[in-house]
């Protein structure tokens, strides 16, 4: 076949530009440990003012280069701000709360850039050069593809020789593999840390500027590119500059070979290619294990259970709770509802990623599981809601037990990003697998029976199926199956050395979690009158993540408390203004830099002030 | 900037509304209209706009049944679930008498099925999917824009007259574009059984591996292609497409990219002579058209998009559908608005009372570039009534309950 030279060639382009942002990432993240969810918003600022500067200077290719030069030094200046402002106060948090602040930015990047440089997509317009092909193997192929081919490895090239031919890169590869140590042989974190992040939002606005020509400036950049971004980071092991170039070539030719093959797998394919990689290394292609040892030395504290004034006040809540629907009008009482499944969304997350030490981004998987078990039994056999709430939690805990497998072997971000890796396969089989699943178009018509159709009946059934799964939840943690799911957390090492089955433990929490998680999918489902992908997508699972950290992780109440200012604060603004992603990202930044212990966590603390004195 | 703080403050102004103050048969109409506002602004914001429009004309003729419009709009994020709440805020808190909006289709599948179950009327403006009137269809919803079917088998039927017999497509994997792709395969088939289609592409919605993906279509070597990408999937396959020399020498039809919002972007690397279906905008000269864009012009100084048309027409038809119910009762308004004929800046339509659908019809022409941008030309008017299948098929697609 002579397309195989130029689906080749193709694939070696996308390799390119997939390198150029995830490089930055991995920079980034190998020596801050920072979960850069804002990256892919860099990247869009870069697409933006790269536009914006382009479009000003003449059409030349000189020109060009000095328009993306100058795009790549504002990027830097932007990341040199974010940092400054933002994520220097919050290295002390625990390692997920940065990623909570930068979920934060990307919010407010989105209203920003909406409101600087409107809704509409903006293309960079072409001159002639930039439109230039040249024959190869009896097709035409984009000169610019060929340019973009070669600026791949002539960035990893440069980033080479600044690694390792420069004080910097020896300073900057020092804190990759000990950061600890670099800091205790006095060499400026601060200075390396601001100067890290530039480099890495640099990148970011460069991949952003490089794909003007073949793309435009939109607002849909940022979280597009931000998991793909992940996946070629975590597919070449974080932290490594080499393995992103191989996994960005890796993937690019498998989808570029991919879509001819098998045209429907392109948004399956590079998950399998992540999932595939994990499982046969844990740690990525290049990817060092994590330094273990000296993170376990900063045990959490234990959960204890809430002080008597703190269970009455929750008793209070729920009372309050349980008569509200005499109180408030329909509209409030499916806000309820929706607290309700919220709770239940996050303490199973808090579950499994607390005391299980297992941080989900991928939770929306089994609340999706649950959602689609319930509709579909509806859908092929006519099954009552009853059944379909008993069923979700089962098939959730079935599917969660089967992923469970792959999962527990793994530990921090990888674990992590497997998860992401999953729940996003599974998002592509429900968006795309239209005659099962209904397809984007969802299932309709999962109503609950007539006799729990009224607003306030439902809700007191959610009121009580989120209560009971959080109090059965809390008593697993607090039996010897919690302090040992603790014990694994802190020291996986001195567990096993006593006896404990550390693997099967976290498969335990990990099925409990996803099978409580599937229960609250289903009661959406029951609540909405459907089932939709979206329930699945990435934004719902950061929202799990966004309620158990703003709640905190240090206590059961946590992520209860999290859930409810959440729902509330997002229900409000929504209705209040168009700007609401603006408003709900700063206040989460806020939140993260006044409170890096969560709401609860700050609660606790103001409350144990002077009484463990 | 403009629109931005007209968008604040329209927004802080429908929340600082009393809700409570209004006696039934008193105080305006209130149309409670749901949107991907944040998600989808490009559409969105020139059909909130042309809603406005509509409802300030409306209110300064009068009103309907002696009473004034009131839009009150909200933001779904692109999330059905949230669209669900929201209509629920809608019905029980703002007291909405008619729900409208949507632009994706499941958002605006969920919102039928809200408004069957609380048995609330709802008017879909944007959504395509066929099944909201047929297979889903239901008592209280209505749909005003042509669906996928309707702009299918108005390509199909284009495309039959040409002489290519090698057929590719090319379509977002995902409801919208299956169902683009297979009426188009069924119609084009039915008409010319000498068509063979030779392969597809299938990209990820807003993800298009444009490069590989006109490599793919390159190497089945098509007469002719059928393309259903819209927006930045679009753009990207246009450039790589133009740049690779997929075009040339080939047909291409092409769902919904003479329409401003998916046209304009593309700028002068528009294509030429793709058939498409779109909206010409400023250059339709029919009285009706062009008082509407003066109007709108005047107002937002910018042209009208074709969600502005849609936007526009989703109020006037809403007027006069209560106008005919002459009430705002729910029943009697499902049966007013069955048949109830309206204008629109295209031309009168109608709701069909068969299967609820709008009759609003499609534009189709071909693509050409005029001062470096890209423009529909050749264009013609077909009216929704004559894109539909007969009246029997159209019985068996919809369920029992939707009578």
């Amino acid at each position: 076949m002579d397309s195989i030279l130029p689906q080749l060639l193709t694939g070696l382009a996308t390799a390119s530009s997939l390198f150029l942002v995830a490089s930055g990432l991995t920079i980034i993240f190998g020596v801050t440990r920072i979960v850069n969810f804002s990256h892919g918003s860099l990247m869009m600022l870069g697409a933006y003012i790269g536009w914006s500067i382009l479009t000003r200077l003449p059409r030349d290719p000189e020109w060009f280069v000095l328009g993306v030069v100058a795009t790549v030094l504002a990027t830097a200046l932007i990341g040199v701000l974010l940092e400054v402002v933002v994520l220097r106060r919050v290295y002390r948090a625990p390692e997920l709360f940065q990623l909570l602040a930068t979920f934060g930015v990307v919010l407010i990047i989105q209203d920003v850039t909406l409101w600087l440089w409107g809704a509409v997509e903006l293309p960079l317009p072409r001159p002639r050069w930039l439109r230039g092909f040249v024959e190869i193997a009896g097709n035409r192929f984009p000169l610019y593809d060929l340019i973009l081919i070669v600026t791949g490895p002539v960035v990893l090239g440069l980033l080479w020789l600044v690694m390792n031919r420069t004080r910097w890169g020896t300073l900057v590869r020092a804190a990759t593999l000990d950061r600890e140590m670099v800091a205790a042989l006095g060499v400026d974190q601060r200075l390396l840390f601001t100067s890290v992040f530039a480099l890495g939002a640099g990148l970011a606005g460069l991949g952003g500027a490089l794909s003007l020509p073949n793309a435009s400036a939109n607002l849909n950049i940022d979280l597009s590119v931000i998991t793909d971004a992940f996946v070629v980071v975590v597919v070449g092991g974080l932290g490594s500059l080499t393995g992103a170039f191989v996994a960005s070539l890796l993937i690019g030719i498998l989808q570029a070979f991919g879509i001819v093959l098998v045209p429907k797998i392109t948004l399956v394919l590079v998950f399998l290619v992540m999932a595939v990689v994990l499982v046969f290394r844990p740690n990525g292609l290049m990817g060092r294990p994590q330094s273990e040892a000296r993170e376990a030395s900063v045990a959490a504290p234990v959960v204890r259970p809430a002080p008597p004034a703190l269970q009455l006040l929750g008793a209070a809540a729920l009372a309050l709770a349980a008569v509200a629907p005499f109180f408030v009008g329909d509209y409030y009482v499916t806000v309820l509802t929706d607290a309700c499944v919220a709770i239940i969304f996050a303490t199973s997350l808090h579950f499994m990623m607390g005391p299980g030490g297992m941080a989900s981004f991928g939770h929306a998987a089994w609340f999706g599981t649950g959602a689609y078990a319930a509709g579909l039994l509806l859908h092929w056999l006519g099954a009552p809601m009853p059944l379909g709430l008993l069923a979700a939690p089962v098939a959730a805990g079935i599917v969660a037990a089967l992923f469970g497998w792959f999962v527990v072997r793994l530990s921090g971000v990888y674990l992590s990003m497997l998860t992401l890796a999953f729940a996003q396969i599974a998002w592509a089989v429900s968006f795309q697998w239209v005659d099962a699943t209904g397809g984007d178009n969802g299932l309709l018509g999962v109503w609950p029976p007539d006799w729990a159709r009224s607003p306030r009946t439902y809700y007191w059934i959610a009121l009580v199926l989120s209560v009971g799964v959080a109090l059965l939840l809390r008593r697993a943690l607090y039996a010897p199956y919690g302090y040992a799911l603790r014990a694994a957390r802190d020291s996986a090492m001195r567990a096993r050395s006593i006896g404990l089955d550390v693997a099967r433990l976290r498969m335990v929490a990990l099925v409990i979690a996803g099978a409580a998680c599937g229960l609250g999918g289903a009661i959406f489902a029951y609540g909405k009158g459907g089932v939709f992908p979206t329930y699945i997508s990435i934004p719902h699972s950061v929202e799990a993540l966004l309620m158990v950290l703003l709640g905190g992780l240090q206590t059961v109440a946590g992520p209860i408390a999290g859930a409810l200012v959440y729902t509330g604060l997002a229900d409000i603004l929504v209705r209040s203004t168009d700007l609401w992603r603006l408003v709900l990202g700063a206040v989460i930044v806020l939140l993260v830099v006044a409170f890096p212990e969560g709401i609860a966590g700050a609660a606790r603390r103001l409350w144990l002030r002077g009484r463990e004195a | 900037m403009e629109v931005t703080r007209r968008l604040i403050l329209g927004a802080s102004g429908s929340l600082a509304l009393p809700g409570l103050l209004r006696a039934q048969g008193s105080g305006p109409i209130r149309i409670g209209e749901i949107n991907s506002y944040t998600a989808q602004p490009a559409f969105t914001v020139p059909y909130r706009n042309a809603m406005q429009l509509a409802v300030e004309q409306v209110n300064a003729k009068g009103g309907v049944l002696g009473r004034q419009l009131e839009l009150i709009t909200r933001d779904d994020a692109g999330r059905p679930q949230d669209a669900v709440r929201l209509a629920g805020e809608l019905v029980n808190d703002q007291k909405v008498d008619v729900l409208a909006g949507a632009y994706l289709s499941n958002v605006g599948l969920a919102l039928g099925e809200y408004a069957a179950q609380n048995k609330r009327l709802y008017i879909a403006g944007e959504p395509l999917t066929d099944s909201m009137v047929w297979e889903k269809g239901n008592r209280y919803t209505f749909r005003l824009r042509p669906s996928t079917y309707m702009q299918a088998s108005i390509l199909a039927e284009e495309a039959a007259k040409l002489p290519a017999k090698r057929w590719v497509t090319v379509s977002p994997n995902y409801e919208f574009g299956q169902s683009g792709v297979k009426w188009f395969k069924q119609l084009l088939t039915a008409r010319r059984p000498d068509v063979q289609f030779v392969g597809e592409q299938w990209p990820a919605l807003g993800r298009v591996d444009a490069g590989a993906t006109v490599q793919a279509l390159e190497g089945m070597r098509p007469e002719g292609i059928l393309n259903v990408l819209f927006g930045t999937d679009l753009t990207n396959f246009v450039r790589q497409g133009n740049t690779r020399g997929l075009f040339e020498r080939r047909s291409v039809v092409s769902l919904l990219t003479g329409e401003p919002e998916y046209l304009d972007p593309l700028g002068d690397e528009a294509p030429e002579g793709w058939i498409v279906t779109g909206y010409p905008g400023e250059m339709i000269d029919t009285p009706a058209h062009k008082a509407f864009t003066s109007a709108y012009r005047a107002k937002f100084n910018a042209k009208p998009m074709c969600g502005s048309l849609v936007g526009y027409s989703l109020i006037n038809s809403i007027a006069a559908g209560i106008a005919k119910a002459g009430s705002v009762e729910v029943e009697r308004m499902v049966e007013g608005f069955r048949g109830v004929r309206f204008d629109t800046p295209a031309g009168q339509a109608e709701y069909r009372a068969i299967d609820q659908q709008g009759t609003l019809g499609v534009y189709v022409g071909k693509t050409a570039l005029r001062n470096n941008v890209g423009v529909m030309t050749d264009w013609r008017y077909i009216d929704g009534k004559d894109l539909l299948p007969a009246d029997e098929v159209v019985r068996g697609l919809r369920p029992a309950s939707a009578s």
